[in-house]
C-alpha cells in the first residue's frame, strides 16, 4: 500500500522534508563518492581528456625521447609525417598531465609520504611538517582567543566598550592579514613569530566582532529576569550573560578556527617557509604531485575531523542543548498525574469535563 | 439573549462577608504605594504620553489584577514597578521606601517563562538565593522546598526545555517566590498556555498565594482570569493610559470555577466588558466587512 507510507518514503525531493536515516547516509556517502568518481573517470578512461602521450619508443622522430610526454596532437602529426616518409613511427600511450595524478597514486601517497625520508637531512618529515602547522595554528588562535573572547564579551555586554572598540576593529578587519607579512618579519624575525602573528591578525578582529554580536543577541528577558532575582554587575555577566551565550560563542569559535586554517598557507610562506606549506612546495618542486594532493587532503581531513570532534565535545559541555534527552530517558511522563494532589477536586473535575486529555503535550 | 438583558445585581454591592474581608484588608499595612506615576517619551515638542497620574495602594497579601485594552501601558506600569523601566514622574514606595532599579524585593514572573536554559530546574530556583549570598547547601535545601510546593520535585534535575509550558511557569513561580519578595509581579504569566493548563495554573496560583506570605500584582487581558483571581481589579484605559476604575471584586472567596456563572461574577464581568469594550452589548457592534456573497441562494449557514 504505497499511498499509506509516509510522504518522505515516497518522495526524494520533498520540500523541507527530512529524509529517512538510510537515505541520509546514502546521500552523505554519495556526496564524497561523486567527486571521487569524476576524478577516477578522468584518470582511468583513456579517451577522456588525457592530452599528453608518454613516449615508450621515439622511433625515428628526432625530438621525441623515451619517457617524455608530448601533446597528443604533436604525436599524431609526427607519426603522420613518419608514415609519409616510410620511417619508423613513435610508440607511446596517452596520459594525463603530471599535476593530475590518479586516485590510487594519491591514496598510496597518504602512506608513503609519511614513510619517505626527506631528501635533505635538514628537511622535516611529513609528520613534523604537519605538527609544525598545527602548532602555528594553535598559538595564533590561542593568543587571539585569550584577548579576543573577553573583549568580545565586554563589547557585547557594555555599550561603552562596544563604542570604544568596534569602530576601529571594523576598519581594521578589512586590512588583509597577509599584507602585514613584511611588517611582521621585520618586527618578529623570520621564524614562527610572524606566522603566528598573521594568524592572529586574521582571526582576532573578526573574533571580537563576531563574539560581540553573539553576546548582544542574548535574550534581554533573561537578563531582566536575573535582575529581578537580585543579580547585578559582574555577577550578572558571569552567571547569566556568559552562560546564555557560551554555546553560540563555542559555535563561533569553531567557524573562526576554520578561518584560521585558511590563513595558515599564507602565514607559512612568510619568512622561512615552514610546515605543511614547505612540504607541499618542496614536493611540487620534485614534481611529486601525488604527495601534494595527499598533503592538501590531509589539511582538509584534519580540519574536518577536528570540527567533528569539537561538535561532539559541544554536546558534552552543554548538556542543556541536547534536545532529545528527555525522549531517550523518558523522564517526563506523558500521561497520568502531572499535578500536585493539593488541587481542589472540583477544579480537576471541571477541567476533565472540558477537555479529556490533561496537560499531555510535555517537552513539546 | 445578551448579557445585558439578564437581571444582574450591581457589581458594587458586596455581600456582608466580602465587605468584611475588604475591611480587614484595608487595615493591613500598605506594601506598594504608587503616587501620580507618569510615563512619557519623545522630544519635548512631540511628547507621547504612555500613561499619567496612576495612583494605587496595595495592602499586604492582596491579590491585585490589572486589566486594560492593549496600549494602555499596563505592561509599562509593572515594568516600572519592577524597576526595569524608569518613570518620568510620580513616585513608587515599597514598604515606605523609594525604589531604584530592579531588586529581589520585587519578584517577577514573565509571560515567556525566562527560565535559564543552562541550569537545571533546581539550579534555576537556587539562582536568586545564591545571588542573595546564601551558601550552596542552604540554597539547595530551600530550592527543594519550593519545588515541593509547586509539585515538581521529580523534575529537579531536568532542564527547562524538557518541561511543558505549565511546568516551566511553575518553576518560574517557585524561582520568584524563593527570594521571598515583598510583592510578586506577574506579567500575563498564563497567556501563552493552552486553555485548560491556564485554568489549572490559576487554581494553583490561588493555593500558593493562600499559603505563602506574598502580595501579588497580576497583569492580564483575560477578564475571566482577573475576576477569578483578584481581590481588586485595576482597570486601565488607553490614549492616554489612565486608571478608569479600581474595582472591589464582589465574588466571595474561596473561589471555584462554579462561580463563573454566579450573579456576582456575571455582574463584574459585565462591568469589565463595559469598561474595556465600550460598545459591548450594543446592536451595531458587529462590524460589517465588505465581502460579496459567493454562495448560492438557499445555501445560508446562519
Amino acid at each position: 500500500m504505497p499511498e499509506n507510507r509516509p510522504a518522505a518514503n515516497r518522495d526524494w525531493l520533498g520540500l523541507k522534508m527530512e529524509l529517512p536515516p538510510r537515505r541520509r547516509l546514502l546521500l552523505t556517502i554519495l556526496s564524497f563518492v561523486i567527486p571521487l568518481a569524476v576524478w577516477a573517470i578522468v584518470s582511468y578512461v583513456p579517451f577522456i581528456w588525457h592530452p599528453l602521450v608518454m613516449i615508450t619508443d621515439p622511433g625515428d622522430v628526432d625530438y621525441f625521447t623515451q619517457g617524455d610526454e608530448f601533446p597528443y596532437a604533436d604525436f599524431l602529426e609526427q607519426n603522420k609525417e613518419m608514415a609519409a616518409q616510410h620511417m619508423k613511427p613513435a610508440q607511446g600511450y596517452r596520459v594525463n598531465p603530471v599535476y593530475l595524478p590518479p586516485p590510487h597514486a594519491v591514496a598510496r601517497a597518504f602512506f608513503t609520504a609519511f614513510k619517505t625520508p626527506p631528501r635533505l637531512p635538514n628537511e622535516p618529515w611529513l609528520h613534523q611538517s604537519l605538527g609544525h602547522s598545527i602548532s602555528t595554528i594553535f598559538w595564533g588562535f590561542f593568543l587571539s582567543s585569550i584577548i579576543g573572547v573577553p573583549l568580545g564579551v565586554l563589547c557585547g555586554t557594555y555599550r561603552f566598550f562596544s563604542r570604544l572598540q568596534e569602530p576601529f576593529i571594523e576598519f581594521f578587519r578589512y586590512l588583509p592579514a597577509p599584507a602585514f607579512g613584511a611588517l611582521c618579519v621585520a618586527i618578529l624575525g623570520i621564524d614562527d613569530g610572524p606566522k603566528i602573528a598573521i594568524i592572529f591578525i586574521g582571526t582576532f578582529f573578526q573574533q571580537v566582532l563576531v563574539i560581540g554580536n553573539t553576546v548582544r543577541k542574548v535574550d534581554p528577558a533573561l537578563i531582566e529576569a536575573a535582575q529581578t532575582l537580585g543579580a547585578r554587575g559582574w555577577k550578572l555577566v558571569r552567571r547569566v550573560i556568559i552562560p546564555a551565550s557560551i554555546c553560540d560563542i563555542y559555535t563561533d569559535m569553531r567557524i573562526l578556527l576554520g578561518w584560521a586554517w585558511t590563513y595558515l598557507i599564507v602565514a607559512e610562506v612568510v619568512g622561512t617557509m615552514s610546515g605543511i606549506t614547505f612540504f607541499i612546495n618542496q614536493q611540487a618542486r620534485y614534481r611529486n604531485f601525488d604527495n601534494v594532493y595527499a598533503a592538501i587532503a590531509m589539511i582538509g581531513i584534519i580540519g574536518f575531523f577536528s570540527d567533528l570532534f569539537l561538535g561532539w565535545l559541544g554536546t558534552v559541555l552543554f548538556p542543556w542543548k541536547r534536545r532529545n534527552r528527555s525522549r531517550s530517558k523518558s523522564k517526563v511522563p506523558t500521561t497520568g498525574q502531572l499535578w500536585p494532589e493539593k488541587v481542589e477536586p472540583v477544579m480537576t473535575q471541571a477541567l476533565v469535563h472540558k477537555k479529556p486529555e490533561l496537560e499531555s503535550n510535555v517537552a513539546g | 439573549m445578551s448579557l445585558a438583558e439578564i437581571k444582574l445585581p450591581d457589581y458594587r454591592e458586596l455581600a456582608p462577608e466580602v465587605a468584611e474581608r475588604f475591611q480587614k484588608i484595608r487595615q493591613r499595612p500598605v506594601i506598594l504605594s504608587v503616587q501620580g506615576l507618569e510615563k512619557s517619551f519623545g522630544p519635548v515638542n512631540d511628547r507621547h504620553c504612555v500613561f499619567s497620574d496612576i495612583s494605587l495602594d496595595i495592602h499586604r497579601r492582596e491579590f491585585i489584577c490589572v486589566i486594560g485594552a492593549s496600549g494602555c501601558g499596563k505592561s509599562t506600569l509593572i515594568r516600572i514597578v519592577a524597576g526595569l523601566d524608569d518613570s518620568t514622574g510620580g513616585a513608587i514606595m515599597l514598604d515606605g521606601h523609594g525604589i531604584s532599579g530592579p531588586g529581589p524585593d520585587r519578584g517577577m514572573v514573565f509571560q515567556g517563562y525566562t527560565l535559564f536554559p543552562w541550569l537545571t530546574v533546581k539550579r534555576n530556583v537556587m539562582f536568586g538565593l545564591e545571588m542573595g549570598g546564601g551558601s550552596h547547601s542552604t540554597c539547595e535545601t530551600e530550592a527543594r522546598q519550593w519545588l515541593e510546593i509547586v509539585g515538581l520535585s521529580k523534575f529537579e534535575d531536568s532542564y527547562p526545555h524538557e518541561l511543558s509550558g505549565g511546568m516551566k511557569q511553575r518553576v518560574a513561580i517557585a524561582r520568584a517566590l524563593a527570594n521571598k519578595p515583598r510583592i510578586l509581579i506577574m506579567d500575563e504569566p498564563f497567556a501563552a498556555l493552552d486553555a485548560q493548563t491556564r485554568c489549572q495554573m490559576q487554581a494553583y496560583l490561588l493555593q500558593v498565594w493562600k499559603k505563602v506570605d506574598v502580595t501579588i500584582l497580576f497583569i492580564t487581558h483575560d477578564l475571566d482570569e482577573a475576576a477569578y483571581l483578584s481581590d481588586r481589579i485595576l482597570v486601565m484605559g488607553a490614549n492616554p493610559g489612565r486608571v478608569m476604575e479600581f474595582i472591589d471584586n464582589p465574588i466571595p472567596r474561596p473561589r471555584s470555577v462554579r462561580q463563573f456563572i454566579s450573579p456576582e461574577f456575571l455582574a463584574l464581568k459585565n462591568r469589565l466588558e463595559e469598561l474595556i469594550h465600550p460598545s459591548f452589548g450594543a446592536e451595531d457592534d458587529e462590524e460589517k466587512i465588505p465581502v460579496i456573497k459567493m454562495t448560492e441562494a438557499g445555501d445560508e449557514v446562519e
